[in-house]
């Protein structure tokens, strides 16, 4: 007979044995070692019929192509751009991947991005040693100007989002600020800078309580009572 | 590199706030804990809202120096573990560890906080020598204040261990009850000027937005020990003298902690 | 002579007190504090990142990088001048060792993880000490392992075996002492580091490896225990 040894959604840790039996699969956060099934990392226990994985509650950002994040350019090359992005990797924005406009051999490369400019764009690709290139042409990707930027756990990203932007975009109607969300767990901000630090502390408090239920009218209530105070 | 980044503190600077909500001249909360390492003579642990420094003090015998035949000496050595903060790199001190501690080094010294005539063993020959470590555990800014108060608590936590003239060897184990001679309670406050404001207890944001900073080293309300001007933009005496005021009144604010 | 009865009282397999907290470095990707007795060690752990010379990346996996130090004040005798000696080198290398033999980092080719250990208060078993620290810090940095290491000491003192030596014990004048500093992975038994300094027969050093195997275990409740209490904490502050 195999046996569940833990509760759905319960926190785990590598080695902790999650299941008894050849009947459960593992996946993704855990791997079988002999009858047992143990956690290889730290995270929620999410089981679904017999299969097994572990959601990630901590940990760097793995790219993914599709994916859009928020990246800070750290050198420029006669190619392109290399970004951090809070990954384990830089990224390159190449000239023909930064902008629709022809950028000529030899031209000013930092009147599009200079040194510490943050910019939103999208992952086009991930190769097998992880170079990781990057696009910002298209709608709504470019140079991000002003404003600040923020980390959170990538793991926490969709929780901050919400059901179709539903939550990030309570926040900015709330607080009246422009804000971006990376994949990556980088979060760009502007907006006047009372209602700006309202949005973040929300933004923290999401990301501190991204497995409660109800939490969009928490964070509702949170974010009128906070307005209170500043005006 | 940062100019987005001040053109954001100095939009919050028009409201009278900063980046993360506080006011020019407030402090994050401080704290000061005695007594963390039992192989230290002394030693202390100083909170600055997440910034975290530890502090131990090693005593020694060794020769005086010639031409202070009667004194014990002083030694400030600051490690800015990689630990504490991704950009800090493993190996020898850099130059930002050395200014660190020169800066500790100076108030401490010459405020005369240690009676250094009390560190006399024998003149000409033993006197004790007073070994300041400040080990950094978490960097989130204001290093400088928590250095310069982690070594003052330091050093009122230190007592002597048991010395054996004869065979001139101390006993590291036994410590007896007498305190190093600590007189007064020098400290430092650190106060950046970011745009067209002067601040205390920077962030890390701050810090690296700052047009200039200014240790002041006090060691009561109207004395000052030490000062060290950092940065790059010039400063008015205007400036610095409203910086000194903060200085010595956010001293006494620190002191309290003490 | 006869070793009857432990320096500090400890029965001959007992470990001494142990505290354990992760997350205490804020900057760092995964961070912790372990004490056990007098020893006192933090860890922090920064990446994967990229890794820089080129030459020194690994096409193939994520390399993992240690570095032991134990600050100027945390010697029982004489400040310990800063910076590598021929010691912490050594250290700094079979734990490098011993936490590689547990981690995963092959989704990370030509990354580097970086381990610091740093200890202010030293009694003895500081390097097993490091290993626990630095594992709880590398789950609390979401990195993949198939397991918590764990690490004591076990050792000879005059004609008994012993689990957890202090100081004094490894000092133990009245007789002849081994020490064996051994790290495992709990759940499988397999040792990751195994030194010894002194004299001893196989068949203590195979007796000594059971009496380990406990205390391991239970080391491994506490690394478990200060990861779920982070991670709990995180989840009860939302309730207020």
């Amino acid at each position: 007979m195999s046996e569940l040894k833990v509760e759905e959604r319960s926190i785990v840790v590598p080695g902790e044995i999650l299941a008894d039996g050849m009947e459960y699969l593992p996946t993704k956060g855990t791997y079988r070692d002999g009858n047992y099934i143990r956690a290889s990392r730290l995270g929620l226990v999410s089981v679904d019929g017999k299969v097994l994985k572990l959601i990630p509650l901590t940990g760097k950002y793995f790219p993914k192509r599709g994916d859009v994040i928020i990246g800070k350019v750290i050198d420029i090359m006669l190619a392109g751009w290399r970004i951090d992005f809070n990954s384990a990797y830089s990224a390159m924005i190449s000239l023909k991947d930064a902008t629709t406009e022809f950028i000529e051999r030899g031209a000013d490369l930092t009147r599009y991005f200079n040194l510490g400019d943050y910019v939103i764009g999208k992952i086009t690709n991930v190769t097998s040693q992880n170079l990781v290139d990057v696009t910002t042409k298209g709608p709504g990707f470019r140079k991000l100007v002003g404003g600040r930027v923020i980390e959170v756990e990538s793991s926490k990203v969709p929780r901050i989002v919400g059901k179709q932007g539903s939550m990030i975009s309570m926040i900015q109607t709330l607080t009246g600020c422009q804000i971006l969300v990376g994949q990556n767990g980088w979060v760009w901000l502007q907006g006047e800078p009372r209602h700006e630090i309202i949005a973040i502390r929300t933004i923290k408090k999401v990301e501190q309580e991204s497995h409660l239920s109800g939490l969009t009218d928490a964070v509702k209530a949170f974010i009128d009572e906070e307005l209170k105070k500043v005006q | 590199m940062n100019k987005d980044l001040k053109q954001h503190c100095a939009r919050f600077s028009a409201l009278g706030i900063r980046l993360d909500g506080r006011r020019f001249e407030e402090y994050r909360p401080v704290e000061v804990e005695y007594g963390i390492s039992n192989s230290a003579e002394g030693s202390a642990r100083v909170k600055i809202g997440t910034t975290e420094v530890l502090a131990g003090v090693k005593l020694s015998i060794e020769k005086p120096y010639p031409d202070a035949p009667e004194k014990g000496s002083l030694s400030v050595n600051v490690e800015l573990l990689p630990l504490s903060n991704p950009k800090f790199e493993s190996g020898p001190p850099g130059i930002d560890s050395i200014e660190l501690a020169r800066v500790v080094d100076r108030s401490i010294r010459e405020s005369e906080a240690i009676d250094m005539e009390a560190l006399c063993v024998k003149t000409g020959e033993k006197v004790w020598i007073v070994n300041i470590d400040i080990c950094t555990l978490n960097d989130a800014g204001n290093l400088f204040d928590a250095s310069a108060l982690a070594a003052l608590a330091a050093l009122r936590d230190t007592r002597f261990p048991e010395y054996d003239e004869e065979k001139n060897a101390i006993n590291y184990d036994k410590k007896t009850d007498r305190k190093l001679p600590v007189r007064n309670m020098p400290l430092s406050v650190t106060v950046l000027k970011l745009g067209n404001v002067l601040i205390v207890d920077p962030i890390s944001e701050e810090e690296s937005a700052a047009d200039a900073r200014l240790t002041v080293g006090s060691l009561d309300e109207d004395t000052m020990c030490a000062l060290q001007k950092g940065g790059s933009a010039p400063l008015t005496s205007e400036e610095i003298g409203k910086m000194v005021e903060m200085g010595l009144k956010h001293g006494a604010f620190l002191r309290k902690h003490i | 002579m006869s070793y009857q009865k432990r320096v500090d009282g400890r029965k001959f397999d007992e470990l001494r007190p142990i505290q354990a907290k992760a997350g205490v470095i804020e900057r760092a990707d995964g961070s912790a504090y372990f004490k056990i007795g007098d020893t006192v060690a933090y860890a922090a752990v920064y990446g994967p990142r990229e890794l820089y010379p080129k030459f020194l990346q690994d096409p193939a996996r994520g390399i993992l990088r240690c570095n032991y130090n134990m600050m100027p004040f945390s010697g029982s005798g004489d400040r310990v001048r800063p910076g590598p000696n021929r010691r912490a080198k050594e250290i700094s290398l079979v734990t490098e060792k011993s936490l590689t033999a547990a981690t995963d980092l092959s989704q990370f080719p030509n990354s580097v993880v970086d381990v610091f250990i740093e200890l202010p208060q030293t009694d003895a078993g500081s390097r097993c000490a490091g290993i626990c620290a630095a594992s709880i810090a590398l789950a609390d940095a979401g990195i993949t392992m198939k397991d918590l290491v764990a690490a004591v000491s076990v050792g000879r003192v005059d004609d008994k075996l012993v689990v957890d030596l202090n100081y004094a014990e490894e000092a133990y004048e009245d007789g002849t002492v081994a020490d064996i500093p051994i790290a495992m992975l709990p759940s499988s038994g397999e040792i990751t580091l195994l030194q010894m300094d002194g004299t001893l027969t196989k068949e203590q050093l195979l007796e000594a490896f059971e009496l380990v195997k406990k205390a391991c275990l239970e080391i491994n409740e506490v690394q478990r225990k200060a990861l779920k209490e982070k991670y709990t904490l995180e989840r009860n502050d939302t309730h207020e």
